[in-house]
């Protein structure tokens, strides 16, 4: 447990240049370089002089590598192997899930049975995977507008993701909320939020409470976690690091997840940010900051567990890069011509599902056919979903008006002295407000 | 920053001071909206800066009906205080009563907030239920109502209403929208309260009125404070609604002075309040404008006019009762508002009025709001920029004219 976090301190502690020659730990990321695809050619020619792109290629620490070496010298006599089978087959599991769903939520888009901006999760499958699968359904998660599959891996039925998309009633919000806006009050789900950055704030607000229930409701039990997930595109938003501040300045259980898939829609992470390795600017706040490669779930799974113990235990937030790429465009409107081919299909070969799939096969945890039966069923649930969506009825007028206001006394009062909201005009949604 | 000692500046903005009905208790039914001609409570400005006023109650500055005339407020019960102590003590009392309740905010904790609103809260109730935030606007109010998704009940400090702009994205999107857009399963009981309005000479973005900005965010009521009375009452009843609740205090009436029940009370967010009955005319205002609208009252009355006076105080929605009986009585309507002219709570209640009691009008609805500049610096300026009595009683005259 507390191995990896040390090796954090670490990371922590080193003055930046000095990373890559006192701490010789493996470089995941190394032997894929450049890991950064084709974008180095936008970086600015005076960032090359000076160095930063090389200090990013060697200080990159996956803090799970460490761990793990020292788990394989301390456990020898064991097989060497992260993960159980049946560990193994429930992230395989939530994967194929997740990019089951997209793919057919792209299918849906093109035939016209959902609207809108629809943002596809495919190819970061590890890190929604890797992280939520850690929590116990009294966590918390928040998202942004790339939202269907952490709702899926926090236990929102596929049907209701699917609904929602189609705009019916049995929708995860009722059909008001959409592909941005997925919500889940029994699973946790605090949202989906469009806007860049909003959600961090409102993730530092659950963990909060978390904190208060624990100090001033004296729920002594209460050791609920919040993950905070959003884009490289996010830190460099003003709520990112006023959060980072006021987690690490209140020590509240809340982790900040950055899928840094290297583009902001168009906008290269390189061209938009000076410093880009965004999980060195955790320790700037006092918290510990790890680098992870995001399109290995069992990686991420690792950083996650260390990470949300962290939080339980009352230590602290913590600041997660996890370098991952998303295999379509920005979102289904997007042409997604401007990266570079080459850039593309070398992320493809790092699929994190392949590589799931490869290491189980490889180390003998699992048959391919028992792989394939999870995909035969997760195939079932995804078209079970869209049959139950294409069936489910669309909101009708007097749904228009109900969820306003918690308390529909805030329509105010009507000339002949009522509550507006007693009118039958409100049921029936036709009231003008 | 803005000073923390305008305050003491009310002595001279309330030029004289003016008695009013107050509320009784809580009103249990909307019904007794019309029976409210209780006793009264005279309010005075805080006389300490100015030695001719020190003491000295003006009762009765303005005619009254018979029926609330002559008060004698030293042998009312209940205590006296002034309107940031009013405010004080509603939270302290909602903050006992529900251990949910929790402050949030720039200095609101062991400086005891920059009005003193908050005052002795952190050193009773602990520095995480009087949360002192940094200065960060848009994450803290964000972390509020991340907090009252997930069951406390927070009450967001502005440490003057315009900070808040910093803050909008968080009050329009996830205070105002989320409760719909997630379907009704998450509530936002937030509060959010602070000093607004034109000052004495803070400079233009300090004197903000933001109930402009905020009036058309669906899904978030607004009311405004003008009296001890109503500020603890609304302060309740804000903090106990199930629904985000936007709390306008006037920087300038913070320390006004009214005796209010020693017994528990909460005002109705919905409700408007008959400030003084008369027959000729209907003038809607509310917040400071509350108090011009009555030194203008004054001369009204000397010159033989009977207006009546309502501080509309919900400013979203609109009280459409109180305001429509009052329309069907006078069938003339003044507006008078410290909001900007174009796009302000007076062009919203204009609208309403022309909507639904149109047939009631004998004169078109005058509208007198502050004029569409940045609130300028110089005194005098400043005082070009908001109306004054006197346009109040000219206003009236021409109104009734017609």
């Amino acid at each position: 447990m507390s191995s990896a976090f040390s090796a954090i301190n670490t990371v922590q502690r080193l003055p930046h240049a000095s990373v890559s020659q006192e701490n010789p730990s493996v470089s995941p990321l190394r032997s894929f370089l450049p890991f950064l695809g084709s974008t180095h050619k936008l970086r600015p020619k005076s960032l090359h002089k000076n160095g930063a792109s090389i200090r990013r290629q060697s200080s990159i620490v996956a803090v799970s590598d460490v761990v793990k070496e020292k788990k394989t010298k301390s456990s020898s006599c064991l097989p060497n192997l992260l993960i159980t089978k049946q560990e193994g087959l429930v992230l395989y599991e939530d994967m194929i899930l997740g990019r089951a769903f997209e793919d057919m939520c792209a299918q849906m888009y093109y035939r016209g049975k959902m609207f809108g901006f629809v943002h596809l999760y495919n190819g970061q499958e590890a890190v929604s995977t890797g992280f939520i699968k850690q929590l116990k359904k009294e966590d918390c998660v928040v998202s942004t507008y790339r939202d269907h599959v952490h709702a899926l891996s926090k236990g929102v039925p596929a049907r209701a993701v699917m609904s929602e998309l189609f705009g019916k009633t049995t929708g995860c919000c009722r059909g008001q909320g959409g592909s941005m806006h997925m919500f889940s009050g029994e699973h946790n789900v605090l949202g989906g939020f469009a806007f860049i950055g909003e959600g961090i704030p409102v993730a530092t607000g659950a963990a909060f409470t978390s904190k208060y229930k624990r100090e001033v409701l004296k729920e002594a039990d209460c050791d609920h976690v919040t993950i905070a997930f959003f884009g490289d595109g996010t830190a460099n938003n003003g709520q990112f690091f006023e959060c980072l501040n006021m987690a690490a300045l209140w020590k509240l259980p809340i982790i900040f997840v950055v899928e840094n898939n290297l583009w902001a829609i168009g906008m290269s992470h390189l061209r938009a940010t000076s410093d880009p390795q965004i999980y060195k600017k955790g320790p700037a706040f006092g918290m510990p900051g790890v680098h992870v490669d995001g399109m290995d779930v069992l990686k991420v799974r690792e950083v996650a567990q260390e990470a949300v113990a962290r939080a339980r235990r009352g230590d602290g937030p913590t600041l997660v890069e996890c370098e991952t790429y998303r295999f379509r465009g920005h979102s289904l409107a997007d042409p997604d011509e401007l990266r570079d081919p080459a850039e593309k299909a070398h992320y493809a070969t790092r699929d994190p599902i392949t590589a799931l799939k490869k290491y189980m096969i490889q180390n003998n945890l699992v048959e391919e056919v028992e792989l394939k039966a999870i995909e035969k069923k997760i195939d079932e649930v995804v078209e079970e979903a869209v049959e139950f969506a294409e069936a489910s009825p669309v909101p009708v007028r007097s749904q228009l008006l109900e969820n306003v206001f918690a308390d529909p006394k805030g329509f105010g009062i009507a000339p002949d002295g009522r509550y507006r909201c007693e009118d039958p005009k409100f049921t029936e949604g036709t009231a003008h407000v | 920053m803005a000073s923390i000692f305008q305050a003491v500046g009310a002595a001279t903005a309330l030029s004289s001071s003016n008695s009013f009905d107050s509320k009784k208790f809580y009103l249990s039914s909307r019904k007794s909206v019309s029976e409210r001609k209780g006793s009264i409570f005279v309010v005075r400005s805080d006389g300490r800066m100015n030695s001719g006023r020190v003491g000295k109650l003006v009762t009765n500055a303005v005619a009254t009906k018979a029926d609330s005339a002559a008060a004698s407020t030293a042998s009312k019960p209940g205590h006296e205080l002034l309107l940031f102590e009013a405010l004080r003590e509603g939270l302290e009392e909602e903050m006992d009563r529900d251990p949910r309740v929790c402050v949030m905010g720039e200095d609101v904790g062991h400086y005891g907030g920059s009005y003193k609103v908050t005052k002795g809260l952190a050193p009773k109730y602990g520095d995480l239920r009087v949360l002192d935030t940094p200065i960060a606007e848009n994450s803290f109010t964000g972390m509020a109502i991340g907090a009252a998704m997930t069951g406390l009940r927070p009450i967001v400090e502005g440490m003057n209403m315009g900070f808040l702009l910093l803050a909008f994205n968080q009050i329009s999107n996830n205070c105002g929208m989320l409760h719909y857009t997630s379907g009704g399963q998450f509530t936002i009981p937030v509060v959010i309260r602070g000093p607004g309005g034109v000052g004495r000479q803070l400079g233009a973005e300090h004197s903000q009125r933001l109930e402009s900005y905020f009036q058309s965010i669906p899904g978030i009521q607004m009311v405004a404070c003008s009296t001890p009375y109503n500020a603890k009452g609304l302060m309740k009843a804000a903090i106990r609604s199930e629904n985000p609740v936007i709390l306008f205090e006037h920087v300038l009436l913070y320390n006004l002075k009214e005796r209010i029940p020693d017994e528990e009370y909460i005002c109705n967010l919905e409700e408007a309040e008959m400030v003084r009955p008369g027959e000729h005319i209907t003038i809607l205002t509310y917040s400071r404008m509350r108090y011009h609208v009555m030194q203008a009252a004054k001369t009204l009355v000397n010159k033989g006019y009977d207006p009546e006076v309502i501080d509309i105080r919900s400013l979203k929605p609109f009280d459409l009762h109180t305001i429509g009986n009052s329309v069907k009585k006078t069938h003339r309507v003044l507006i008078v508002e410290e909001c900007m002219r174009t796009g302000g709570i007076g062009a919203s209640l204009t609208a309403a009025i022309t909507e639904n009691f149109h047939d009631y009008l004998d004169a078109p609805i005058v509208c007198l709001s502050s004029q569409d500049v940045p609130t300028p610096y110089a005194g005098t300026l400043e005082e070009f920029t908001i109306v004054q009595p006197a346009q109040i009683v000219t206003a009236v005259e021409q109104l009734c004219q017609q």
